[in-house]
């Protein structure tokens, strides 16, 4: 069935990224602050960070490309980009800023310039891995509100034709009965 | 009394930038968060609401101290004084840009009208000696960043209590300022001694009044916070 197949793609993703260390526990925590009145919040707040990063990965760049570098400024810039990605539990993001930091706090031109390619790559594997796994979940919710749905229209059914049945009686008074409807309610009667 | 997050939300209103005009609830906790990361504000506000508070959010120590009615500029010009809600809890990003959060944590001891607000800093860097200087300063707490959703649990739940301590505090030196003086003189040596003993009988017991009374008891349950053990040894 294809929500089961959904279903375990998504928990095999799940366990894929906090396996090999793309994601932590604040990751979790984030998972537990959605719910139904707050259904799309892990999403928007990935998509929050990424907006916001890209900002901060233009910046960097900018201050690593001037001369004489200003490595305060750095130093500035990848707290914030750090604090962002730790907020998120992009796990292998936030060690990458923690490397950056200590080139940038021994002033390291050139360690700060690999270090942040290394900043860079994971943060756009990351996003790679994020959307993939949001865009899952989400066909997985939406299949499951199909199912919802379709399950409670048949539901609906039943408690109705139930309902129905058991009044047979004032309603056959109404509409008239034949001796093939009384045997034909008693099936329906017997199989529910 | 724990509130339900399930229940809160028939409750909460979602408000973009925060701003409550309606009537104070006098149930919920209203704080002030500041922080100027976007991301982090979205957090610490979806944190502080399924904790059933109301939360205003800016981005700066500025906009706090405005919101608050204390920004000296702003002041003179604001005439119909926009105060907001009556703020019961500030809870503060440390790193910041312009004015820190020690900085706003100054402002907001300093004054007359503000002082008595729990004040909770957040930072990303665990340094004792950064730690020390804000509790020295009159900070509630301090949590290290990433925030989860057990540490603001624990902040909310002994605010409560501070605030339903301080409501009952008011309420019971209004009984006494009553009729029968004999009482009223008896009530004074309760009110000198009250804090411990209403710290003995909550599991979450306030830090702040473990300084102020340094032979209060505390359960366990609040030495959780690395926080309290440093004030507890402080205090000592």
């Amino acid at each position: 069935m294809d929500r089961n197949r959904l279903h375990n793609q998504v928990a095999s993703m799940r366990r894929s990224l906090f396996d090999q260390g793309y994601l932590d526990d604040q990751f979790i925590q984030l998972e537990e602050l959605q719910d139904d009145t707050n259904p799309n919040f892990v999403q928007e707040v990935v998509t929050l960070f990424y907006n916001d990063s890209t900002r901060l990965i233009q910046n960097i760049e900018q201050a690593l490309n001037s001369r004489p570098i200003d490595f305060c400024k750095l130093d500035d810039y990848m707290h914030q980009f750090k604090g962002s990605s730790s907020s998120i539990g992009a796990k292998k993001v936030t060690n990458e800023c923690t490397a950056f930091r200590e080139y940038c706090n021994a002033e390291n031109a050139e360690g700060c310039i690999r270090s942040f390619q290394q900043v860079k790559q994971e943060h756009a594997i990351l996003k790679r891995k994020l959307e993939v796994y949001l865009q899952t979940v989400t066909s997985f919710s939406n299949s499951m509100s199909c199912m919802e749905t379709i399950l409670s229209y048949i539901a609906y059914t039943i408690i109705s034709s139930s309902l129905y049945i058991e009044n047979m009686d004032k309603y056959g008074k109404l509409f008239g009965t034949t001796p093939q409807t009384e045997l034909g309610v008693d099936k329906c009667l017997t199989t529910l | 009394m724990a509130r339900n997050g399930g229940v809160a939300w028939m409750r909460t209103t979602e408000k973009i930038d925060g701003y409550d005009l309606s009537t104070s609830d006098t149930e919920e906790v209203h704080v002030l968060a500041v922080d100027d990361s976007l991301v982090d504000r979205k957090v610490i506000e979806r944190l502080l609401r399924i904790s059933s508070c109301k939360v205003t959010a800016v981005d700066s120590g500025r906009r706090a101290l405005q919101y608050l009615g204390l920004d000296e500029e702003i002041q003179k010009k604001e005439t119909n004084g926009f105060d907001g809600l009556k703020v019961d809890l500030i809870i503060t990003d440390y790193c910041m840009p312009g004015m820190t959060g020690y900085e706003l944590l100054k402002k907001v001891k300093e004054s007359s009208a503000f002082r008595e607000i729990p004040v909770v800093i957040m930072s990303s860097e665990n340094v004792i000696a950064r730690i020390d200087r804000c509790l020295e300063k009159g900070a509630e707490d301090f949590i290290v960043k990433p925030v989860k959703l057990s540490d603001v649990k624990r902040i909310i739940d002994y605010t409560t209590t501070e605030l339903r301590e301080g409501e009952q505090r008011e309420g019971a030196r209004a009984r006494r300022r009553g009729i029968n003086k004999r009482k009223q003189r008896e009530g004074d040596d309760d009110l000198s001694s009250s804090p411990p003993s209403t710290l003995s009988s909550s599991t979450s017991s306030s830090p702040s009044s473990s300084i102020q009374s340094a032979t209060a008891p505390l359960s366990p349950s609040t030495l959780d916070s690395p926080t309290r053990r440093l004030k507890m040894t402080s205090s000592e």
